[in-house]
């Protein structure tokens, strides 16, 4: 008797309890279903093809660890690690640099600083497909701006070869990054100035503190956080860089501009050697996941 | 004032690459008549590529609606696994998960399909998305389903009719962004589509320069360019409030 009424005192708000649970899974099946489909079983499969052999057509045949044991022989991504290392360094440098110089400008509510903030980002809606073939067009030495105006303005006396040497094919690519991606770090900088309280500022000033004092005693470091995420974001970006060397410079002059994941693609889709391309994603993706538990242990 | 003279030398300096590029492409008006005609016709990639973004705003909204509410207000076994496994996603790099995602859509029979694009869209949209609408009704007072509730809807009705017109300006951020994000995307694309007919504008107009051999029509090629970019400028002018409302709410301090 005692045992049913404690029962029957309980059931309701279990019921309800079980229906909440199965309300709760129901809303968040489609998304559970698009997790698991679209993320984990590609990231079990990518795990099982690297110890493939797995041609882009016909069967695949086990031979782990044959794919990890070539990467070393394959000269290609040994450079393309190199200067996807340098590529990743020089951006990350000089977005951070450009882009808290941009925040600052534009950190004051002050009339028509909208439209200044509006520009800046506005590359940034572009696709970097398109962004890509923009500057393909705008450096070409026929047919693009750029190279008449140095040239009337006396700073080159004959077309420069924009992506012709290794060096300025480098350098084009990453002025093309900096447009396109120092209005969004700068966004990213200003939501952490804006939470910088005033009076702090105020108290330094009063102080006696100069602007360089300002900026490196008290900016900087209260800063950190967002720079920090800012950093992570773009060494992430530029080491997993593709779109702008496939589509600005197709990897050339001769493959000194060869990013990491265009050998992954290419060994997939030119090579027809998938195996091998998802050992190459593999270790990229272990590095990765490395690489961003140590910079936010570090940089937070 | 001198701060207003560097903005400005700086704001001529972003602006310029787009205003040549306008200028160039219509120089001559015959480009958007070339690039019209190149290979399928741009009639093909634009709807290719329009087709890709409705069924990706589209498919984020419904998913990441129905999954932040179950996740704001609902607590059952697996919900903290679930939400940690969808924030896994941007742990993984995109490429490297884009050469099983080919393989998988295979054995899916959704290989070279648009529909298969936009489902793989959908999933890289999910952290993000998921994470605004969460926030979005966690800050809706209970009451209002409770109201709702009292007035004899269900939950399902109530949270259709009431809660989403409620979360409406975080479904503009997540719209805004899955748009931005498919209309732009190229290596997704280069990747999931063999077949030119099924090619977005991106893969279409890259393909331009890599088909004519030597001989690249520079006009054309800018008359695609703003074909691109005009939608995604024209937006984000429009939604630029709700895009960086969706940086402020914490969409990347999570």
């Amino acid at each position: 008797m005692n045992r049913t009424g404690r029962r029957a005192a309980h059931s309701a708000p279990s019921a309800r309890w079980r229906s909440r649970k199965v309300q709760g899974w129901l809303y968040t099946a489609p998304t559970a279903v698009i997790v698991g489909v679209l993320f984990i079983a590609p990231l079990v499969l990518v795990g099982w093809m690297s110890l493939n052999r797995w041609p882009l057509l016909g069967q695949a045949t086990f031979n782990a660890p044959d794919n990890y044991l070539k990467i070393g022989d394959n000269p290609l991504f040994v450079d393309a690690v190199l200067f996807t290392l340098k590529y990743t360094a020089i951006t990350t440098v000089l977005l951070s640099a450009v882009a808290l110089g941009l925040a600052m400008l534009v950190q004051d509510r002050k009339p028509g600083i909208g439209f200044f903030r509006t520009a800046f980002f506005l590359p940034g809606a572009v696709g970097f497909a398109a962004a890509g073939l923009l500057f393909y067009g705008m450096l070409n030495n026929d047919f693009g701006p750029i190279d008449p105006l140095l040239q009337a303005l006396h700073i080159t006396s004959e077309p420069v070869k924009w992506i012709g040497t290794p060096n300025m094919a480098l350098f084009s690519t990453i002025t093309l990054v900096l447009w396109r991606f120092a209005g969004f770090n700068m966004l990213i900088l200003l939501t952490g100035l804006q939470a910088i309280p005033t009076e702090v500022y105020e108290a330094a000033r009063s102080d006696g503190a100069n602007r360089w004092q300002v900026f490196t005693k008290i900016t900087l470091p209260l800063l950190r956080p967002t720079l920090a995420l800012m950093l992570i974001l773009s060494v992430t970006g530029s080491l997993l860089a593709f779109d702008q060397f496939f589509v600005f410079t197709n990897g050339g002059p001769d493959n000194s501009t060869v990013s990491m994941v265009m050998v992954v693609y290419r060994d997939a889709f030119f090579r027809f050697d998938l195996g091998g391309a998802a050992a190459l994603s593999v270790v990229l993706l272990v590095a990765l996941v490395g690489l961003n538990t140590l910079m936010m242990r570090r940089l937070r | 004032m001198s701060r207003y003279l560097t903005l400005s030398a700086l704001a001529v300096l972003f602006l310029f690459p787009l205003v040549w590029s306008g200028y160039a492409s219509f120089e001559e008006p015959s480009n958007y008549l070339e690039m019209a005609r190149f290979g399928e016709g741009l009639g093909t990639y634009a709807t290719n590529s329009v087709l890709v973004s409705v069924m990706t705003v589209a498919g984020t909204l419904v998913v990441s609606a129905l999954g932040g509410y179950g996740f704001a207000r609902f607590d059952f076994p697996g919900k903290n696994l679930l939400f940690l496994a969808t924030l896994a996603i941007l742990m993984v790099p995109y490429a490297t998960i884009l050469i099983p995602l080919y393989v998988l859509l295979g054995y899916l029979g959704l290989q070279n399909s648009l529909v298969g694009l936009s489902l793989v869209f959908v999933m890289f949209q999910l952290p993000f998305a998921l994470f605004m609408m969460r926030n979005a009704f966690e800050a809706l007072p209970r009451e209002l389903e409770e109201a709702a509730l009292v007035d004899g809807c269900g939950t399902f009705r109530a949270f259709a009719r009431i809660l989403l017109h409620a979360v409406r300006p975080a479904l503009i951020t997540v719209g805004l962004f899955a748009f931005l994000a498919s209309w732009n995307d190229f290596f997704a694309p280069l990747i999931l589509l063999n077949d030119g007919a099924s090619f977005t504008l991106p893969v279409a107009v890259v393909s331009m320069t890599q088909q004519t051999f030597g001989a690249i029509d520079y006009g054309m090629l800018q008359a695609g360019v703003m074909v691109m970019a005009f939608p995604c400028l024209i937006l984000f002018i429009v939604l630029q409030r709700h895009y960086v409302r969706g940086f402020m709410s914490g969409a990347l301090r999570g």
